[in-house]
């Protein structure tokens, strides 16, 4: 294969430009790659793997900090929680997959995410993820979420990792391109976090684990590119999951790390061998010569180009230390599994493949990693903005009654109760789970110590298309101050930021807006990001998915006794609200629900403001003065309050004052449902009352008495008058059956 | 006294009934690989829950082969204290230490909620430190929990009274809505004859400290802790004998 003559189908194929291909030739030292070099480069310069659009804008993420023990570039980060021990967490997105084969997309992403972290050395005792879909009306949706649902499941529920939070949204820009996104936490001993490196010349590569077949052939790629009428012909680019496998290899890969006798390890994700290979050896500044014919093979007739790209499945690459060979092959032998050599650690910084002793690709690593290409691509500010930032209120159709707005509210699926989903994963096993999904961030205990971590993933889409900046900037004030509500100080963040077409201008910008915004608020709030994952390309027949940066964000509770859960506990406790309320109603749970429209600007956002409201949250748990605390978001004030009596089997009475400037005719529909940021309702019994508003006041937060826990019923008023007094059990039943009605009837209507 | 904690490969809830009679109970536990052939000195057994070697063909079906199951088997015929959780139950029916088979729960679907149990009898080494009718709040976690026999299997468990925990509402009704996965007459734990051995779907392990939700499921694990110090595993318990009470 010359320069001159290949041909710009096999380019295209590989989704490598000739501008890409005239630097791999100038790489290899002016010689042109074979096809094994070729798809080798392809999977290593894919979007998925090397960030060639997002790196530029990546580096400005606030990455270090006093808690920070890894930041990116590993397979996954890790903080300092005391007592010797590190969290270990990372979220991840397999949406492309999803859509293809929703049950094995999503599981395989579980496995993954699940790999990188047990990788580390961290035994992992949680999950979360964070789904998007279109509205549950398709039946195509339905299918959909179904498959997702019950993949996550599948994997999480074998394998024994808690599912003990996340959040689920919907909207129609999801109908195509559902967003699965897999967070993962492990622990691990501070000293003892096990990296993906390859050093030590002569040292023995091992892999473990399935055996290689032809499955997964450039789903790197695949991810890298956008939907069309063609996407189904791609199935078999989606692997197959096996958590039985992969339990095997967790077991057996963390007594090994126990071992001392490990070097490196890494797991085979995207572009399979080829990323463990050249990321190991690239990271250890050596090597790594492997021969292809020893690896195990599930198919016969594989060439050299299949076993390299293949993406197989609950696979490892591990580096051993010489001499302790015999240590390492014994622990995977008690598992049943078989570490077989496949080469050593090498010199000279290049990855050599060979097919029985004849070398048949040798590239630098440093070309596959640190080299590859970086895009500066153009962005500008979309034209849709214009349009879509203006809100006039006084021009909106009257709202209904105040009452019917909020049952329909509560029965939204963004906000409605997600238990259709969540009782069909496994969410206790570990026995560390204090918060149950639903009730908020998820929280689990740390066995050993008296510390637990608050968990919490969040972004909602509709700010960040109104405002990327601002939306990603809300997005992370929000993951925060759910940990925030938990009890848990924020101590470290990851991200996954999911995109349309990133060579579209205006998408472009949407991405270096919401990652300077995302930065930003980083700073403010403290919470360093130590890894994460850019998925681009979400984007069907050119439509591009509302812009969805994830935040996921670890708390730290260091006394697992001051968990602070949603729901109201007791009869006679005082209300009281954090924070103001400026009745926005831009992009908000209302706009969209009422008036099927996204528009206006998103919420202000004072980010010192934020901070203390968090600080004052996580000093009043940790002196045991609050009795619950639930964060303001989709649906606004009332919809906060509703779900603080839902499971708690008791009511509330709450009185609001209007809002200074409302516009007339919504003064309640902007008092109830606007979604104002950096607002919590909180209750205290009365003694402690006094105390939070004077921490309230030694902070800077505006506080005060808006009502009280008690009775059978929902009765909030505002300035005085009585809007709303519905029974607490007719608000839970539209709250809580929402989602699963929609697929307990079209499971009746097909049968 | 001393629990051994049976491993398969894909157990995973062996940790969690590990700590629960080690750390909550403060009793001695090992775990006993699945590929041992002996089970130490125990003086009671725990099949653990999990998904054992990936339940891909029927639910402990492969299980049922591993080498320690013989001497499980010599255990419990020697009236041995076993108790089969979850996963550990669906072992103990394809070894045919408990009659009977389990379908896909009714729903079609894994579900992991908290249920309500009821004692049926206090006369097996796991219940005798309960009261006969008292419930239990106990989480389950499974796929497929449907409990099935042929009717006269099940009228042979219910006059031998070897029908333990039924499903029941939070005030003690065995109805159907409180069934949460289709087992035949509420049925969500057995014995064996000889009374030694137990299976459940619930998981008591799950449920031995209030932080976690519920601390009902220490009852359970106590029983055994007493029946073994009273003078080992055989049936203690002080019911007195009557037909059981069914609401089915």
């Amino acid at each position: 294969m010359s320069a001159a003559t290949v041909s710009d189908a096999l380019l295209e194929r590989h989704g490598v430009t000739r501008d890409e291909y005239d630097r791999i030739v100038q790489m290899l030292g002016g010689r042109p790659p074979n096809l094994t070099e070729l798809g080798i480069f392809s999977v290593m310069w894919s979007e998925h793997c090397s960030y060639k659009s997002s790196r530029v804008h990546l580096k400005t993420l606030p990455t270090t900090g006093p808690r920070v023990l890894q930041g990116p570039g590993e397979n996954a980060g890790a903080v300092d929680i005391g007592d010797g021990l590190a969290a270990v967490f990372k979220i991840e997105s397999h949406n492309h997959p999803s859509f293809i084969e929703p049950y094995q997309g999503a599981a395989t992403g579980v496995g993954g995410i699940i790999r990188d972290i047990f990788t580390m050395g961290a035994r992992p005792i949680a999950l979360l993820n964070s789904l998007r879909f279109g509205p549950l009306d398709h039946a195509l949706v339905r299918r959909t979420m179904s498959g997702v649902v019950a993949g996550i499941a599948g994997y999480g529920n074998s394998i024994g990792i808690p599912t003990v939070g996340g959040e689920i949204g919907f909207d129609e820009s999801y109908t195509g391109n559902p967003l699965v996104n897999v967070f993962c936490l492990g622990i691990a001993r501070a000293d003892e976090i096990v990296k993906g490196v390859a050093s030590g010349i002569g040292n023995p590569v091992y892999y473990v684990g399935s055996k290689t077949g032809r499955d997964g052939i450039h789903g790197a790629t695949m991810a890298s590119a956008e939907f069309d009428d063609k996407s189904a012909e791609k199935r078999p680019a989606v692997q197959v999951g096996d958590p039985f496998m992969e339990k095997l290899l967790l077991e057996a890969c963390l007594e090994v790390m126990k071992s001392d006798a490990l070097v490196g390890i890494q797991d085979m994700g995207a572009a399979g061998l080829t990323c463990a290979t050249s990321e190991m050896g690239s990271r250890g500044g050596a090597g790594i010569e492997i021969d292809v014919s020893l690896v195990p093979q599930r198919e016969t007739g594989m060439t050299p180009y299949e076993i390299m790209l293949s993406e197989s499945q609950e696979r490892m690459l591990l580096v051993a230390k010489a001499g302790r060979e015999a240590e390492v092959e014994q622990i995977f032998e008690k598992w049943d599994l078989h570490a077989v050599r496949i080469g050593e650690v090498t010199s000279d910084g290049i990855l050599r493949v060979k097919e029985r002793g004849a070398v048949v690709a040798e590239i630098p690593n440093r070309a596959l990693t640190d080299e590859a290409p970086v895009y500066h691509r153009p962005f500008s500010r979309p034209d849709y903005l214009a349009e879509a930032q203006v809100l006039s209120l006084a021009e909106l159709a009257p709202p209904a009654p105040v009452e019917d707005v909020l049952l329909r509210l509560l029965a939204s699926p963004t906000v409605a109760s997600k238990r259709w989903v969540y009782r069909q994963y496994d969410h206790m096993v570990r026995t560390n789970t204090l918060v149950l999904p639903g009730m908020g961030a998820g929280v689990v205990r740390v066995k050993g110590t008296n510390r637990a971590l608050a968990l919490s993933t969040d972004c909602n889409g509709r700010f960040v298309y109104l405002d990327p900046y601002l939306g990603a900037q809300l997005a992370v004030a929000e993951a925060a101050r759910n940990v925030a509500c938990a009890g848990g100080e924020p101590i470290g963040a990851t991200n996954c930021l999911n995109f349309g077409n990133p060579q579209r201008p205006e998408i472009m910008w949407q991405f270096e807006r919401a990652v300077a915004g995302m930065a930003e608020a980083c700073r403010a709030l403290s919470v360093p990001i130590t890894g994460g994952n850019v998925s681009l390309y979400n984007e069907t027949d050119g439509r591009g998915v509302l812009p969805t940066p994830v935040i996921g964000i670890v708390g730290l509770i260091e006394d697992a006794s001051t968990v602070v859960r949603r729901v109201f506990r007791a009869e006679g406790d005082v209300v009281i609200l954090l924070g103001e309320n400026h009745g926005e109603l831009g992009g908000s749970e209302y706009l969209k629900t009422a008036h099927g429209m996204i528009r206006g600007v998103p919420p202000r956002l004072d980010l010192g403001r934020e901070a203390a409201l968090q600080r004052l949250l996580v000093s009043a748990a940790r002196a045991h003065l609050v009795s619950s605390a639930h964060d303001c978001a989709e649906g606004g004030l009332a919809v906060t309050l509703a779900e603080c009596c839902f499971d708690a089997g008791v009511g509330v009475e709450v009185n609001v004052p209007e809002v200074a400037g409302a516009t007339a005719g919504l003064a309640d529909i902007q008092a109830l449902f606007g979604e104002s940021a950096s607002r919590v309702a909180l209750s205290a019994t009365p003694a402690h009352a006094q105390d939070v508003l004077a921490m309230a006041a030694a902070e800077g937060i505006p506080a005060s008495v808006v009502g009280r826990v008690g009775g059978s019923r929902i009765r909030l008023s505002v300035g005085g008058r009585a809007v709303v007094d519905l029974a607490v059990e007719t608000a839970e039943a539209a709250w809580a059956t929402a989602v699963e009605r929609h697929f307990d009837r079209a499971l009746a209507s097909s049968t | 006294m001393k629990f051994a904690v049976v491993v398969f490969p894909g157990s995973n809830c062996d940790h969690d009934a590990y700590h629960a009679v080690k750390h909550v109970l403060g009793q001695e536990a090992a775990f006993v690989w699945h590929k041992d052939t002996s089970l130490g000195n125990a003086d009671a057994v725990i099949l653990p829950g999990g998904f054992a070697y990936g339940d891909y063909l029927r639910t402990g079906a492969i299980a049922r082969f591993s080498p320690v199951m013989a001497a499980v088997k010599a255990f419990a015929a020697q009236g041995g204290p076993v108790i089969g959780i979850c996963n550990g139950f669906q072992v103990l029916l394809e070894a045919g230490l408990l009659p009977g088979a389990m379908l896909r729960n009714n729903s079609l679907q894994f579900r992991c909620q908290f249920v309500h149990t009821r004692i049926e009898h206090v006369d097996t080494p796991f219940t005798s430190a309960g009261q006969v009718g008292q419930v239990l709040k106990l989480p389950i976690a499974h796929g497929e929990g449907n409990y099935f026999a042929d009717s006269a299997t099940v009228d042979a468990l219910e006059r031998n009274r070897q029908v333990i925990f039924r499903y029941v509402t939070a005030g003690g009704d065995a109805t159907s809505q409180a069934n949460p996965n289709g087992s035949v007459r509420n049925i969500a734990g057995l014995c064996s004859e000889g009374r030694n051995v137990v299976g459940l779907m619930p998981h008591p392990e799950r449920a031995c400290e209030s932080a976690l939700g519920s601390a009902d499921g220490l009852v359970i694990l106590e029983s055994i802790v007493q029946s073994v110090g009273a003078g080992g595993g055989v049936p203690l318990g002080h019911e007195a004998p009557s037909g059981s009470s069914l609401h089915v």
